[in-house]
């Protein structure tokens, strides 16, 4: 172990949904590290286990029936995993930012901006009352907020999306995290937006030195902002490269079936991946091999039976998949 | 920019507010003209289905047999005109809060309902007041504790004071705490030669307030529990615990507020019930309201003071409906005037 | 098959079972109340004021003039669910025209129902009754009638979402397009579609009309004829310092009774919507 921690390290979590029907493995077996300064996107369909990963990460599943049963999280070198509620508390919204979905329901309704904002504030810091406003307005005008003195009055209905999600963003960086995890902060938003809040995140992240996770099923989205991507699916992850690799020379079936979903620039973006066809199974119904197996498209009889290890096929790349190992 | 700019709402500071406000009940008060309209004409149409001649029955009911006063009546009452006359009249008597003459008190119907409303009005919102802070704290406790015991013990008890007939519920109350206890008085609003001292009045405010509240507080146990539990599913609340919000402080800050909504909504379609609900627990504790007018209205078939109580009661609840929408407006910053 | 997942789903809840169990119970008790105690309830049989348990020929005891109180209870039982089954028929078939004109047409139609409906909820609800039944006589049909007159709005504000949601699918515009009538598209298209919640509102209704009319004759203005379990509590009011079980005993079964429909339409409404029921 070297002096100085990475920001986030995680070593083989698993979180595990409870259900009347079953025991499934929602994250089953995740390692990633993100270091100062680095995105790492985390990219999947839906249901693959992105979100549960965040939410695991802040330790705010929904128990239950989600719960960690395994496997650690490290903060800036700390397991944060046996830590008990009242210290998460101290950790989730000073040294973990988290940045959500729908930015418009994602906000208090019936509470100001501003309150909402000088809430984090009073949370973690000393400031006062008063400083804390003071606080709260430089805080909207970082995020790039038009006309941020008059918006802290401002109800969230008030808003449009974007301006919602900048005071999300305000609401996670206020305590400048050593980490930012966000979870689809786009999705919701017109393209043109999108465009703005991405290049935000990009400068608070460059600014801050912040490590930042950033969850997507858009791999557009993924090319414009991280440098290292991770390919989950059905709660395990199938292949781990840089952005750049990953896009020259995808190696899993499935991160070739994604990239090719990907529309290209300019052209309308499909919210569905139209190519891969068939839906990712349930967790409670996987197959006995390979999960990915039954919509592969070079398929063998070994996935049928056997899960892939990941393997390292190169320098910093990771692929779980029998058919790239042989090539 | 021009993605964001869409809809630049200006932030309604209190000045701006407070003109919503004013312009929210100018449009209750407009709206309420033909609720008012509708309550006078069922009223009107009561009257002219009662069998035999309405004003042979007043009279016989107020032992008048005095031809100076009949006729007065039928002149009052415009008995001679044809129906759509008689309509005009009355919603015209009505307008100058002339609801006629009743000759068992011996004053003005306006003025018999006047000096009885006040201890009404004074059950009904000590019953609210009581049937929101329990059925919001034991809402809230119930859906912070969800499934355990106490959600259990909640959801059983609201059940029963759901069920109960609030008249059967305060005689028995009467049995244990004034005649087996000895504690609470049997009923009436002060004591006998008292001269309504504040204490004393509220001493015999516990009872009455109890039996009529508690089958609300039931009511708003019950919505107060499951909007908890819903508002409790929403993003915002996710996005709270991840600013490092402890899970008590998330739900008083940020729950709480929000789940109120269906209660105050409730509060609102519910006044006129317990408007209603007071008449019977009136009668139950002798409490001198409007109630206990009615009910010695009915028992002497003083038809216009019980025509005139409606009429007025219709107008307490429009009333206290108005209030409650400005306290939702109040509430909900996102209501707007449409 | 869909019948059956939702009769499991009813039974799976313990309550509303126990609900329907003691429900049906009472309304034996109701069908045979003249089986059991052939003689009139009101006739006087024994020693006024005997407790429940004092004499084993009166488990109940008997009240101030000496009536057998279970003998009352059972009659009583017939009377105070018949009030609330015809009052909840009245107010179901005026709610759902109301709400189905209302949900069907639209416009200015809807608008004109809903302040209708607006309005009979402005009115106080019992003074309302009390208003009907003393000018109109305190007959059992008109505290039937007057007690549904005040108790339609939820239903018909519930027929009416129904409708809403219901009168743009397919099926009723292909009905329409076939040229069927309004009425007919109304009766034998839609309402049989919106008709399950509407009844679950329904069973409620009965719940709330039991606790009305028990409170009308409470007052002393039900039907003189008729012995409900709201005036057995009424007419034991007098006294409540010797022997406050000739009250307490009707005012139980009132409570059960409502306990139990409440819990049957709690149950039913989960069976309905199996999505809301772990709230």
């Amino acid at each position: 172990m070297s002096g100085s921690a990475l920001p986030l390290e995680i070593v083989d979590l698993r979180t595990t949904l409870f259900t009347r029907r079953g025991e499934m493995k929602a994250v089953d077996g995740l390692s990633l590290t993100v270091g100062a300064g680095e995105t790492v996107a985390l990219v999947g369909e839906s249901g693959c286990g992105k979100s549960l990963s965040a939410l695991s990460i802040m330790r705010l599943l929904p128990d239950p029936p989600a719960r960690i049963v395994g496997g650690q999280v490290k903060l800036n070198g700390r397991d944060i995993v046996p830590l008990p509620e009242e210290t998460m508390l101290g950790i989730r919204g000073k040294e973990i930012g988290m940045i959500f979905q729908d930015p418009i329901s994602s906000l208090n309704p019936v509470t100001t901006v501003e309150k909402q904002i000088v809430e984090v504030l009073m949370t973690h810091t000393e400031l006062g009352r008063g400083q804390a406003r003071v606080r709260a307005h430089e805080l909207l005008e970082l995020v790039g907020m038009p006309d941020a003195a008059r918006r802290l009055d401002a109800y969230p209905h008030q808003l449009s999306g974007g301006m919602c999600q900048r005071v999300v963003i305000a609401m996670a960086i206020a305590c400048s995290p050593s980490v930012l995890i966000a979870d689809e902060p786009t999705t919701a938003l017109d393209v043109t937006v999108q465009a703005q809040v991405l290049a935000l995140l990009k400068k608070l992240q460059a600014d801050a030195g912040m490590a930042m996770i950033f969850i997507t099923h858009d791999l557009g989205v993924v090319a414009e902002t991280a440098d290292r991507v991770v390919v989950m699916y059905a709660g395990r992850k199938v292949e781990e490269a840089s952005v750049d690799e990953l896009f020259e020379n995808p190696l899993h079936p499935y991160t070739v079936g994604l990239i090719g979903a990907t529309p290209t620039p300019g052209a309308e973006r499909a919210e569905r991946l139209a190519d891969i066809p068939g839906m990712v199974p349930p967790l409670n119904a996987l197959p006995q091999g390979c999960a990915f197996a039954p919509r592969c498209t070079r398929v063998m009889d070994r996935c049928l039976t056997e899960k892939p290890a990941l393997t390292v096929p190169g320098p910093g790349r990771l692929v779980a998949c029998f058919a790239a190992e042989r090539g | 920019m021009a993605g964001e700019l869409v809809s630049p709402t200006p932030a309604l500071r209190g000045s701006a507010r407070r003109t919503a406000a004013l312009r929210l009940l100018r449009r209750r008060l407009i709206q309420a003209v033909p609720l008012m309209l509708g309550v006078v004409i069922i009223n009107f149409c009561l009257i002219q289905m009662a069998p035999g001649s309405f004003l042979e029955l007043m009279t016989a009911e107020n032992q008048v047999s005095d031809p100076a006063t009949v006729a007065l009546l039928r002149k009052t009452y415009g008995l001679d005109d044809p129906v759509w006359m008689q309509l005009l009249k009355y919603i015209w008597a009505l307008l100058h809060f002339d609801f006629g003459f009743s000759y068992r008190q011996n004053m003005p119907v306006i003025q018999a309902i006047w000096i009885h409303l006040p201890a009404t009005v004074l059950l009904m919102v000590s019953s609210i007041a009581l049937a929101i802070s329990i059925g919001v704290a034991a809402g809230v406790v119930a859906s912070m504790k969800v499934r355990t015991f106490w959600d259990s013990l909640v959801s059983i008890a609201a059940m029963f004071f759901y069920a109960a007939p609030s008249f059967w519920l305060g005689i028995m109350m009467i049995v244990l705490f004034s005649v087996k206890l000895g504690w609470l008085p049997v009923g009436g609003m002060m004591k006998i030669g008292g001269n309504g001292g504040v204490l004393d009045i509220l001493h015999h405010l516990i009872l009455p307030t109890l039996a009529l509240g508690l089958f609300y507080a039931a009511i708003y146990t019950r919505v107060m529990r499951s909007s908890m539990l819903e508002v409790a599913q929403l993003d915002f609340v996710r996005t709270a615990r991840a600013k490092g919000l402890s899970r008590n402080k998330v739900t008083i800050h940020h729950v709480l507020r929000n789940a109120l909504l269906p209660v105050v909504t409730i509060l609102g379609v519910q006044m006129g019930t317990v408007l209603a609900g007071s008449v019977v627990i009136e009668s139950v504790f002798s409490w001198p309201g409007v109630g206990s007018l009615l009910f010695d209205s009915v028992s002497s078939r003083n038809y216009p003071v019980v025509l005139g109580i409606m009429v007025l009661g219709s107008l307490v609840v429009i009333a206290a409906n108005i209030a409650v929408d400005l306290i939702y407006m109040w509430l909900d910053p996102r209501i707007e005037i449409r | 098959m869909q019948r059956f997942e939702f009769v499991a789903r009813f039974a799976r809840n313990r309550g509303a079972l126990v609900g329907a169990c003691l429900i049906l119970f009472v309304a034996l008790m109701a069908v045979f109340a003249s089986v059991f105690f052939p003689t009139d309830p009101l006739r006087i049989v024994g020693l006024p004021e005997l407790w429940p348990g004092e004499d084993p020929e009166f488990p109940l005891g008997t009240d101030s003039l000496g009536r057998d109180i279970l003998s009352m209870i059972v009659h009583g039982a017939r009377a105070t669910l018949l009030i609330g089954l015809f009052a909840s028929a009245v107010a179901t078939i005026i709610g759902v025209g109301v709400g189905a004109t209302a949900g069907y047409f639209g416009g200015w139609v809807d608008e004109i129902a809903m302040r209708v409906a607006e309005l009979f909820q402005t009115i106080p609800n019992l003074i309302f009754v009390l208003t009907i039944v003393v000018i109109l006589g305190s007959t059992l049909t008109n505290i039937v009638i007057a007690i549904g007159i005040v108790s339609w709005t939820p239903i018909a504000r519930m027929t009416r979402a129904e409708f809403l949601s219901l009168r743009d699918r397919e099926f009723v515009q292909a009905c329409r397009s076939m040229g069927m009538s309004d009425l007919r598209i109304i009766v034998s298209e839609i309402l049989p579609n919106a008709l399950p919640p509407v009844i679950v509102l329904s069973s409620l209704v009965v719940a709330g009309a039991i606790l009305f009319e028990s409170a009308v004759s409470f007052l002393g203005l039900g039907d003189p004829n008729v012995a409900s379990w709201g005036r057995l509590v009424g007419d034991g009011r007098q006294l409540i310092r010797s022997s406050w079980y000739i009250c307490a005993i009707p005012g139980i079964a009132i409570m059960i009774t409502v306990l139990c429909l409440n819990l049957v339409g709690d149950g039913l409404n989960d069976a309905l919507n199996p999505k809301l029921r772990d709230r």
